[in-house]
């Protein structure tokens, strides 16, 4: 493909490779110049040391082969560390040593043949630049107009555009045939109505506060002031859907002094002698909000940095999210242990459409 | 530098392997006709380039991707049905976990070189987003996208999206914790699309979250569906390289229109294939070294806990920071239904974003109303405005990025995670303008050095004393091959408003009009001859 060709006919930059076309395509707002500096063309041709030495050409043959026979050296390596380092079961060193030996193994194999490659292109192989001319990208106005005679015939053949009523019905066709396609991803789903589940969780009234992840119930007595419990409803553990429904009710457990909680009407017996129960489920995109600074009561969601304050009703104080965390009403039962008044009164986690509904 | 490769006499080989190729290549022509395609490619000419090679990162990491891919398809099991743990790695033994964490942690802790094809592939995936990243940036910044390239780099964008689409649903198939923390996130988001998203969350995830299916199903996208949309792409994208041949910076010989380089047979084939073995070498020799991803350490994805200081892989991160740079509050009802504008506008602004990326080459092609073909990549000098927008759009990109790690740097900083949010959120409007601006004198400040030295040479440093005591110092000239890599550019100037023939000057022209000079009104122009002959005579 390469072909001799003086560099300095045709202008350098930007010039018209389209020499099919009839008219010259437009350069738009770009400056046309009459005395624009001339190409140079090619620079003379920079010998390398292997060009000049034999000796030196001798040289680099050797480490070229040289690589190769260090890539062999590597494979083989790596196949006898595969055999030399099994992994032992509980033996996370075996693990690291069979991972590491293996890999240096299989990377001195791979390296070697890339160095040895790439040296012997750039010391041995033909050193010269070649030129290759390059032609419009478009067809020639010959080949165009044959493919324009092309979709003619086929249109005159077929009536495609003559028969109004043939294209347009089976574009019709065609535009509704996906459709059964469409339908068909109803079933990815069960038939269940998701925003009813959504504004239901496990919990109930008189359902008991148990820690997560044991599930042992919880004694008012034993939340202590400033202490925060991570909670899961009973019954949680034996639940065929586990992580959707846990996804839902986790909640926060803590104890302040009664006198630091700001109580809006409606929710004075939601607590229990200063203590709390709040979902856990971020109301912005549902990460769990996990982190409980005891001195301020705050609380701060990992992912997004919202931030929640437990005194004022967990209203957002920070970050992205917009409602506080809903509140779970909680008291206590003749045991002594904390169980749920109800059900959260409002849905939890993200946002959705229907969600006020 | 000539145009006919030296001919070393080679007597014709006549040995039995050389009688076994000439056979072999005979039986397969006659039935494929595969000569006439080794005619008009195996000689075709590669221009080289440092940048060029970014491209080549992206294609030969995809390839190891496919192959430490396959091998652990052998071992994984996409399934989320709960298990008992009972491998061999004791800290986990007795926990509840899916099928699928299961089968990971296998292939890490009971299949030799189980762990090290998984630190492969995660590896590899990084160095793919990056280098398709990076290569996206190059032909960018060079103009390489112009006519007849435009379609490539549409074709281009949509290979990032894929490798990021791959990155992400790669990424949640353990089902660890942090990754089943990723699913949430993105059920949260998807639950705040209008109308529309709490059903798409639902079918998404087969029922509620997380329910049992979506990492089955994230495993078909991931394996078959994303890896075969991607390698069609990828070939499209390879035969309009092939058809449109690659771009080459000026140099002296090199003009719009030939290719000069180094031909595929044998030395782009040896350098392309070498390079090939040595990027697949240096991923196996990172994943030897460098643990990533370890879900054992995480544990099982459980809705409750998460570990402060959680990051997403980093091409994701982008995303995550635009969720974090919401202000508070950005939640309204209307008639009953619930508006996420805390979701929607980082899920409007960031596709926003991403469609300039795309549609970019058609907007500066209709500006500039240039129809012809370019094959000379720009320095980015030589475009100021172009070069300054994508310096904006790097460093909205890197604000957003930034974000993602808002709490690490404020840990790490010992700042108020407040502050760097604010401080971040005020960046997002004011470090792309403040980009811009620098990029853009830059490059004119170049530019005009450019100018000055094609002009009157470069400063010697040899200081003269002339015979009437004046000190000079002495300038040299460049020679004729390195001024031209100063002076050849192309240069535009903004457009000038005409009535068309009807005597009308219409809005589209005046929009038209007013890019045109946003874009060159600031121009330094190009060297000319007769301007290199005047300077040429004083030497000072």
């Amino acid at each position: 493909m390469a072909k001799d060709h003086d560099p300095t006919d045709g202008a350098a930059v930007g010039s018209t490779v389209e020499k099919h076309g009839a008219n010259p395509p437009s350069h738009g707002t770009a400056v046309v110049v009459a005395d624009e500096v001339q190409n140079p063309g090619f620079p003379p041709f920079r010998p390398r040391v292997t060009d000049l030495s034999p000796e030196k050409e001798k040289q680099a043959e050797r480490r070229v082969s040289a690589w190769f026979f260090v890539s062999i050296i590597g494979s083989v390596l790596a196949i006898v560390a595969y055999i030399v380092f099994p992994i032992h079961e509980g033996d996370l060193l075996s693990v690291r040593l069979n991972n590491l030996f293996l890999g240096l193994g299989i990377t001195l194999g791979l390296l070697g043949i890339g160095i040895g490659a790439v040296h012997w292109s750039k010391a041995l192989m033909d050193g010269h630049d070649l030129v290759e001319l390059r032609h419009g990208t478009r067809g020639t106005d010959e080949t165009r107009a044959k493919a324009v005679e092309v979709f003619q015939l086929g249109n005159k053949e077929s009536g495609f555009t003559r028969r109004k009523l043939i294209r347009n019905s089976l574009i019709g066709a065609l535009a509704v045939s996906p459709l059964p396609a469409v339908v068909l991803f109803r079933d990815l789903a069960p038939a269940e109505d998701p925003v009813a589940l959504l504004k239901h969780t496990m919990w109930d009234k008189g359902v008991r506060l148990t820690r997560d992840p044991s599930g042992t119930p919880i004694r008012a007595s034993e939340v202590t002031l400033g202490s925060a419990f991570h909670v899961i409803p009973e019954g949680l553990l034996e639940s065929d859907h586990k992580l959707e429904e846990k996804a839902k009710a986790a909640v926060l457990l803590v104890r302040l002094k009664p006198e630091d909680l700001h109580v809006s009407p409606g929710r004075e017996d939601w607590s229990y002698a200063g203590i709390v129960a709040y979902s856990k489920i971020c109301t912005h995109v549902g990460c769990p909000v996990a982190l409980y600074e005891q001195q301020t009561h705050h609380l701060l969601c990992p992912c997004h940095q919202s931030q929640f304050d437990i005194s004022h009703e967990a209203k957002v104080i920070f970050g992205p999210a917009k409602r506080p965390l809903p509140q779970l009403p909680i008291t206590v039962d003749e045991e002594g242990y904390l169980v749920a008044r109800s059900d959260f009164t409002e849905p939890v986690g993200p946002s959705f459409w229907e969600r006020e509904l | 530098m000539t145009t006919t490769a030296p001919t070393t006499e080679t007597k014709p080989e006549t040995g039995r392997g050389m009688r076994f190729v000439g056979w072999a290549s005979n039986y397969i022509d006659e039935r494929t006709s595969i000569s006439g395609l080794v005619r008009e490619l195996g000689r075709k000419i590669f221009p080289d380039h440092w940048s060029f090679m970014l491209g080549e990162v992206a294609l030969y990491s995809f390839i190891v991707i496919l192959l430490s891919g396959t091998f652990l398809t052998f071992f994984f099991q996409a399934s989320m049905v709960p298990v008992i743990y009972d491998g061999s790695y004791v800290p986990l033994k007795g926990i509840e976990m899916s099928v699928a964490m299961q089968s990971t942690l296998d292939i890490s802790f009971d299949i030799r070189g189980g762990l090290l094809m998984r630190q492969v592939h995660h590896w590899a995936a990084l160095l793919f987003v990056a280098s398709i990243g990076l290569h996206m940036l190059r032909v960018f910044f060079t103009g390489a996208f112009r006519k007849p390239r435009e379609i490539n780099w549409v074709i281009g964008f949509v290979l990032f999206i894929l490798a990021m689409a791959e990155g992400f649903t790669g990424y949640s198939l353990p089902d660890d914790l942090l990754s089943g923390n990723g699913l949430r996130i993105i059920d949260g988001m998807v639950k705040g699309v209008p109308i529309v998203g709490t059903w798409i969350s639902y079918l998404l995830f087969g029922g509620e979250f997380p329910g049992f299916d979506i990492v089955g199903r994230l495993y078909v996208l991931h394996i078959l569906l994303l890896p075969a949309i991607l390698i069609a792409a990828l070939g499209v994208h390879m035969v309009l390289l092939v058809i449109n041949k690659h771009t080459q910076f000026a140099a002296p010989g090199r003009t719009n229109d030939n290719v000069v380089g180094v031909p595929i047979m044998p030395v782009f084939a040896a350098k392309a294939g070498g390079f090939f073995f040595i990027i697949f070498g240096v991923i196996v020799l990172i994943a030897s070294l460098f643990q990533i991803n370890p879900i054992w350490a995480y544990g099982p994805y459980d809705p409750s806990p998460v570990s402060a200081g959680t990051q997403p892989d980093w091409y994701i991160g982008f995303a995550d920071g635009a969720l974090r740079l919401v202000p508070p509050g950005w939640e309204v009802v209307i008639f009953g239904f619930t508006l996420s504008l805390n979701i929607l506008i980082p899920l409007l602004v960031l596709p926003l974003f991403l469609a300039i990326v795309a549609f970019y080459p058609f907007l500066e092609g209709w500006i500039t109303g240039d129809k012809r073909e370019h094959h000379m990549a720009d320095r980015p000098r030589n475009a100021p405005t172009r070069t300054a927008i994508g310096a904006a759009g790097v460093t909205f990109y890197a604000v957003l990025w930034a974000a993602a790690s808002s709490d690490l740097i404020a840990t790490h900083f010992k700042l108020t995670i407040e502050g760097v949010i604010n401080a971040l959120q005020a960046l997002l409007f004011v470090a792309p303008v403040v980009a811009y601006f620098v990029a853009k004198r830059v490059c004119l400040a170049l530019q005009k050095k450019d100018r000055e030295i094609a002009l009157h040479g470069f400063e010697s440093g040899r200081i003269v004393r002339l015979p009437g005591g004046e000190y000079i110092e002495v300038h040299e000239q460049l020679d004729e091959y390195e001024r031209w890599k100063l002076v050849s550019y192309t240069d535009y100037k903004p457009l000038m408003i005409r009535p068309d023939e009807r005597g009308r000057i219409t809005v589209r022209q005046r929009i038209r009009a007013g890019f045109s000079r946003w874009f060159f009104e600031d121009r330094i122009e190009p060297v000319k001859q007769t301007e290199l002959e005047a300077g040429h005579g004083e030497h000072h």
